[in-house]
Parts: structure tokens; sequence; C-alpha cells
């Protein structure tokens, strides 16, 4: 038992933190997810710095750009990006769990083709797995993939793809052997996304951003190279990238709760009503400290995994665990500060009487979609239950 | 960093497991409750040959010389088999304080007998007003020759009914801060004029109302300075917080533990009642609470051990938190036993009464946010 980082982490942190500041977009809003136009070129601006840095993907191996950083150090990094909200959305997925599946999976060939350029800062992925019939229940996806020579030819729908409009390159579930049991029949393909027959039409998010879309496959023909592992074998490879989207983003989001927290704590005390400080009020005390507690207990919660990452000890439970519990700590932060903002916490940012960058306004909105997205938190307690502490399936 | 246990944690955790599931079975745990003093001496000396009493204490005053987090660690397991007896009093509001803040002849007079497990200790701090806070010590004690001589009445006093010595805090000196003018006095428990009554609380542990009636205490007595015995109390107070976290910790990781067990044999409508996804669900979150919990409180320890300078906000969040967190986790635990949860024939009540107890140990939740609030503020 011992939280200290060691000297080299920490210098490594100073670093990033160093880095961070010097490079970030001046006024830099600092949302979740760069989105919206102008936004997403700060944001790839910014990847390409990381990427002269050699820090697009610490925990990748140095033939494919990466870093080989322990699970130690890669924990510092995705606390400074998250805490100073560094503009890394774009290479989020790409990052987290489609480069893992490509190096877990994927051929010589296949990783010296797709590895590079994503940490090059060139490449952008999304993600084609859902469909309109196929949410929580993945495995009951329809669209087909079938072998004509040496091609598959794929047609379907696929719904929710986040920034498809933006990506090279998608990774894609199909179906190819209806016959099998559900989880027996798909495959896992690596989709360029300029190929003929592809249709992204874009959906408008609740914050009025076109952030995913709805994808169309019409007879979309790509080559066997676009086959990651075996054929069927695609749930394996899903389920294993899902553990690892689980992952990869609390460690950042739990920071950027904590920036979030602090930014509230300084508007309260310098924010007087009646001549004394907000933070005088007690009923403002209590929900900060509250706060201040639950980001405390998701921090920890992230550091086990690290732990246990480190130590090499098989996981269970514990990614969905994180993922649980951040996501709807993070929902009830957002609220807690739109509360405390009162009627300004309902402002947009683009307003002249806006406070805090209407940061709080935008996470509340956002909020909603992390406790869905990547397995929702009601998946993740059925994961818990079931896989993990071996409860009977209903 | 690493939040897992070190080899000699490992070592002591399963050791400790392996000795109370023999020798603090659920029958003694019900044993103890009914009966007067809350221990046996027998299983006191047992542990005391297990080297507990002492873990603590340093080598050169007969103790085992390990380091608080292992004391945490040891106390998780006993939170799991709800130890009865005046463990934590002896040693967290005891030996720590007499070795922080005591003479070298202090040390010498109490360390190896409580490492030995010859001397029970305790602290009396809070009193009728039942405050943990500064102004809550208003018993006075008043210099006479070469004695303090000591009236009032302390409230809520851990196991104090079978110690051989209490530390007493009282109040020498009115001034206009409450922290300042308490002293720390080390009181045989068998002086003139000390009165014990043991208070009949939810979890049948033993907290006294402990009468003080002209009780004179010699000089000597004195453990760190006249007048300045709060920051010694301070710095008990939070390992005592933490000590009760790590007993929750235990608690509600047993009660999560008999629960799932139960959930997985129980059959109800033709199916264990484990497959419906309403108990399930409630397990989910159960884990979440526990382990919350578990995380928090080693990062409190391991704060106060190391005197990072955030330590005493960590343990104000950490005893929030599982005060909270660990409520949750045995009232579901209650619920997902049904009928049967509500009776004294089956184990899980004892977890629901005693974990109230601990919640309201060393501050509930509402005291300790307003503590961290503070810390917020600085
Ligand atoms: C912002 C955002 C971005 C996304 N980006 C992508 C992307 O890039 N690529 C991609 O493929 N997908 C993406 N998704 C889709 C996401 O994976 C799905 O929304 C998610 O899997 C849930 O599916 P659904 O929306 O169809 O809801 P449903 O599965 O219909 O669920 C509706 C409700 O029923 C509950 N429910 C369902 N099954 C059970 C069960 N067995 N037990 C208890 N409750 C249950 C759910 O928890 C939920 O509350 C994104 C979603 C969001 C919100
Ligand atoms: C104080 C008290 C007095 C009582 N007095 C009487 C009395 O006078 N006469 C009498 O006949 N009975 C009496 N009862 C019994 C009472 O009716 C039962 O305890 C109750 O019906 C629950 O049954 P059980 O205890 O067997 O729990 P179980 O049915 O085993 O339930 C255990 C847990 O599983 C859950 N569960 C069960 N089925 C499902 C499901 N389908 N979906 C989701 N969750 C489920 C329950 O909600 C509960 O949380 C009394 C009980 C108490 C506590």
């Amino acid at each position: 038992m011992d939280f200290r980082f060691t000297a080299e982490e920490e210098a490594f942190r100073q670093e990033v933190r160093e880095f961070i500041r010097r490079e970030m977009p001046p006024d830099w809003e600092g949302v979740f997810l760069e989105e919206e136009e102008e936004d997403w070129k700060q944001g790839r601006a910014f990847v390409k710095k990381l990427s002269q840095k050699g820090w697009v993907a610490p925990a990748w191996p140095k033939e494919y750009g990466g870093m080989e950083a322990s699970p130690a150090l890669q924990l510092v990094y995705n606390e400074e990006m998250g805490y100073h909200r560094a503009p890394i959305g774009s290479i989020i997925q790409a990052v987290g769990y489609i480069g893992p599946a490509i190096l877990f999976f994927g051929t010589e060939e296949q990783k010296n083709q797709h590895l590079p350029p994503i940490t090059a800062g060139e490449i952008v992925w999304c993600q084609g797995f859902s469909e309109p019939e196929a949410g929580s229940d993945l495995a009951s996806l329809k669209c087909r993939a079938v072998k004509d020579g040496d091609d598959w030819v794929i047609n379907g729908d696929k719904i929710w793809t986040s920034n498809a409009h933006r990506s090279e390159w998608c990774i894609l579930l199909a179906r190819t052997d209806p016959a099998a049991p559900k989880h027996k029949g798909i495959s896992f393909f690596l989709v360029d996304m300029q190929t003929p027959g592809i249709t992204v039409q874009p959906t408008i998010n609740m914050a009025n951003v076109h952030s995913f879309n709805q994808v169309f496959f019409e007879d979309v023909r790509v080559p066997s190279s676009a086959l990651l592992g075996q054929e069927n074998q695609g749930w394996y490879i899903a389920a294993m990238t899902l553990d690892y989207e689980r992952s990869s983003l609390v460690a950042a989001a739990v920071s950027m709760a904590k920036r979030g927290l602090d930014d509230l704590v300084e508007y309260c005390k310098e924010t007087k009503v009646n001549g004394r400080s907000l933070l005088d009020n007690p009923l403002v005390r209590h929900k900060l400290s509250e706060m201040a507690i639950e980001i405390e207990v998701g921090k920890y919660m992230v550091y086990r995994v690290v732990s246990q990452q480190a130590r090499k000890e098989p996981g269970s439970i514990e990614a969905a665990v994180c993922k649980l519990y951040n996501t709807e700590m993070d929902v009830r932060l957002a609220n807690t500060g739109i509360q405390i903002l009162g009627l300004y916490g309902q402002l947009h940012k683009d307003s002249k009487w806006v406070r805090m960058m209407g940061r709080f306004q935008k996470s509340y909105l956002y909020a909603i979609a992390m406790v869905i997205g990547g397995g929702s938190s009601e998946i993740q307690r059925n994961i818990i239950a079931m896989r993990g502490l071996g409860l009977p399936r209903g | 960093m690493d939040l897992g246990l070190s080899e000699e944690q490992g070592l002591l955790k399963n050791a400790a497991r392996d000795f109370l599931e023999k020798e603090c079975p659920e029958a003694f745990v019900r044993e103890m409750e009914e009966d007067e003093r809350g221990y046996s001496p027998e299983f006191w000396q047992m542990m005391a040959a297990q080297g507990w009493q002492g873990i603590v204490i340093p080598e050169q005053y007969g103790g085992t010389g390990m380091t608080f987090t292992d004391l945490i660690v040891l106390l998780e397991e006993f939170g799991r088999a709800l130890v009865p007896g005046p463990f934590i009093s002896t040693v967290v509001l005891g030996a720590m304080p007499i070795l922080e803040a005591g003479t070298e002849e202090q040390k010498q007079q109490f360390l190896p007998k409580i490492a030995t497990g010859d001397l029970i200790v305790t602290l009396a701090l809070t009193e009728p007003s039942a405050k943990w806070d500064a102004d809550g010590v208003a018993m006075p004690a008043k210099a006479n020759g070469d004695s303090f001589v000591l009236n009032g009445t302390k409230l809520f006093v851990p196991d104090a009914h079978v110690t051989d010595y209490m530390l007493v805090a009282a109040r020498t000196k009115e001034s206009a801060s409450p922290e300042d003018g308490i002293t720390l006095f080390l009181v045989d428990s068998k002086s003139k004029g000390i009165e014990f009554t043991v208070l009949k609380t939810i979890a049948e542990d033993k907290q006294c109302e402990v009468a003080f009636n002209e009780v004179r205490v010699p000089k000597a007595n004195v453990l760190g300075e006249v007048d300045k015995g709060w920051p010694i109390i301070q710095g008990v107070k939070s390992k005592a917080a933490v000590a009760a976290c790590a007993y929750l910790v235990g608690l509600s990781q047993m009660d999560f533990d008999t629960s799932l067990d139960y959930a997985k044999e129980r059959i109800q409508f033709g199916r264990p009642i484990g497959s419906f996804q309403a108990i399930q669900h409630k397990f989910a979150d159960m884990i979440i609470d526990v382990d919350g919990s578990r995380f928090i409180t080693y990062k409190a320890a391991w704060a106060l051990q190391e005197n990072e300078p955030d330590a005493e906000m960590l343990v104000s969040m950490a005893k929030a938190w599982c005060n909270e967190a660990t409520r949750r986790v045995v009232a579901h635990g209650q619920q997902i036993h049904g009928g049967i949860g509500f009776t004294k024939d089956y184990k899980i009540e004892l977890y629901f009464r005693r974990q109230k107890w601990m919640e309201l140990m060393w501050g509930d939740a509402d005291y300790h946010r307003e503590l961290v609030a503070a810390k917020l503020e600085a």
C-alpha cells in the first residue's frame, strides 16, 4: 500500500503539464469532446503537437509510435490531460481501444498500415457497432458481410457513430454466419470510409451539435485485409475493446471532474451574496464537500485498476465498477454545478451573461450520454452481477 | 503507486482471518453482547499472543513496530469478524497518543504492558454535549498541590468500565479559543471518586458514562503539556476515525459476502432471488460502496502515516464516505435477506446494528463534510 508516484512519474507529470499549458489553444473552453467545427480543428492541431513529442499513445509499443509507458505513467498522462481539459477527443477511440484491438489481433501488415498514422496524428477512426435494433444487445446486430471471392460485401445500417463524418477509417461489426448462435457469427472489420457505397447522415444531439451519425452501407466491397482476427471471432474482439473503452476514458474523466470542482470552489469563494462569499452558505458548502468526496472516491477506483494492471493481476469487474461509478458521479457533479450557479446555470456559453463559460450547462447535457454510451449503467450492473459476482441469469 | 497489500500485510490479513474465524465466531460475538464486560480476558490474551495489541508499538517497548496501515489491514479483519472488546480503545485511543506525546517514563510504564495484553486503556473525550470539537471539553480540572482535581461527567466513553487507565481530556484554563486550555490526564481507572455506568446501545457495545467526583490525579500524570492537550487529541481523533472506517470496510464486505451467498441459495418463484435484476443491481451498487470505502480508507491511513499535508482532509473524506456508503450496504443486506434479516437467529442483523455504531463514532457524515468544506475554503 503506497500512494506515492516515483520521481520519474512526477517529472513526467511536470513535463506534460508544461507542454499542455504551452500548447493549449488560447481561451480554450475545454469541452468534453471537441465536436464543434472550430474546436475540432484546434484539437487536431494539438494532437499533431502531441505526436511530435511521441505522446499520442503512451501505452503502445515504440515501434508504432508509442512510449511503452507503465500503467502508472499512463495514469499520470491521463490525469494531466483530463485536469487541463486537453483537446484529445479525436484520438480517444483510436488510442483507447481501436489501436489495442489491432495490436492484439492484427497481422503485421495491418499493424504497420494502421497504427503509425494514428500516432502521427493523421488518421481519425470511428466505431460502427451500434445499430437501430442493436444497442445494449449488441450481439443481435443485423449488418451483413458476405464473402465474394477474396472480398467481403457489406450491407446494413449503423447508428450513433461518433465522428463518422470526420473519420478516415471505421471499425465495424457485421454478421458473417447468420446460422450460428448470435455471439458466434460476428466478424470485426477495418473499413476505409472512402469505400463506395457508404453514406454518412448527421444526427444532431441534444446539445445541438452534430456529433454522431447514421451510417448506411450499401454493397460496400472491402478486401480480405479488412478482416481483423478470424472470421466469426468478432464478438470476442469487440468484448475486449469494450473493456478497454471502459477503463481508457475514466482516468481522464475523474481528473476533469476534479478540475470542474476546483473551478466551482474558486467561483464560490469569489462570488459574494449579501456581502458574504457563497462558500459561507451551508447548503453550498455541503454540496461542494460532497462532490469533493465523491470525486476522491472515484479517483482511487481508477488507481486500483492501474495497480492491478501494474501487478499483472487479472481484472474482472473493476473496470465496470470504475465506469459505472464515475459516469454517474459526473451526472451529479454537473447538476451540482448548475444548481450552485442558480439561474445563470442554464446559460449557453455564447450568452453575454454566462458564468464559468457555461461548462456545467454543457456537461449537464453530455454527462447523460456517458451513462448510456460504452455500455449503459444498467449493462454495467448486469456485468458486475453476473460476470463478476456469479449471480445466476434471470 | 500501488494499492495492493504488501507481502507482510497479506500474511497479517490471512493470519487474522484464520484466527478470527476460529476464535471469534458469531456465537462469541453474541455472548459478548450479553456479557457485562463486553470482552473475554482469555480472548484478549490470545490476541496479545498474536502480537496485535503491540502492533504499532516499537520493539523497544515490547511491540512489533509495524505501521499504521498494517494496523488498518488488521482492523478490516476485525470488522469482518465483528471483534468485540476494547481493542481500538487500547491501541488507537491509548497506546498511540502515549507513544506520540508521552515522556520516556510514561512510555516505559504503559506501552510494554499494553503490548502484553496486561493493560486496557481508553480515551474519555466526549461529554453530555456529545461534541467532537474542542468546545465539547468542558469538564474542569483544577490544580491543587501536586495534583489536579477532576469533577464532571464524560459520556460515550468506549469500554471505560474495563480499563486500567483512561486518558481524560479536561479543561484547565478558560480562554477565547476552545482549543487552548485542554489537558490530557492519564487517570488510574480505580481512582477514588470515579463511577462507571454502561450505556445500552444499538450495537450492545460497551460505552460508558464516567462520573468524576473530586478525582485527584498526580501532576506527573499529565500527557504532553498542561493546557496543550488538544493537538494530541486531534491526532487521536483522526486515527480513530480511520480505524472506524477500516472496521466498517470489513464489516460491509462481510455483509456483502453473506448476502451474496444467501441470494444464490434462497429460492422464490422457482429460482434463486439472486437471478432477479432488482437484487442483482443492489449487489452492483453494494460492491461500489464497499470498494469505494476500502480505497479511500487506505488512502487516508497512508496519508496519516506519511504525514501528508492533506491527511486530515482525507480522513474526513474517508469517514464521511464510509459512514454513508456502508450504511447503504447493510441496508441492502437487510432487504436481500427478507424476513430472516429481522431476527436474532441469523447473523446479518449484527452487521446492521454495528454499522450504525461505527458510523456515529468519531463524527458522522455531516460533521466530516463540514470539515472537508473548511479545508476547501482554506
Ligand atoms: C454520445 C454517444 C456516442 C455514441 N457513440 C457511438 C459510437 O461511436 N459507435 C457506436 O457503435 N455506438 C455509439 N453509441 C451508442 C451506444 O453504444 C448505445 O447508445 C448504447 O449501447 C445503448 O444502446 P441504445 O441506445 O440502443 O439503448 P437500449 O439498448 O435500447 O437501452 C435503453 C435502456 O434500456 C436499458 N437496458 C437495455 N438492456 C437492458 C438489460 N439487459 N437490463 C437492464 N436494462 C437494460 C438500457 O440500460 C437503457 O437504459 C453512442 C451513444 C452515445 C449516447
Ligand atoms: C416484522 C415482520 C412481521 C411479519 N409478520 C408476519 C405475519 O404475521 N404473518 C405472516 O404470514 N408473515 C409475516 N411476516 C413475513 C413476511 O410477509 C415475509 O417476510 C415477506 O413476505 C418476505 O418473504 P421472505 O422473508 O421469505 O423473503 P423472500 O421472499 O425470500 O425475499 C428475499 C428478498 O428477495 C426479494 N425478492 C423476492 N422475490 C422477488 C422477485 N420476484 N423480484 C425481485 N425481488 C424479489 C425480496 O424483495 C427480498 O428483498 C412478517 C415479516 C416481518 C419482517
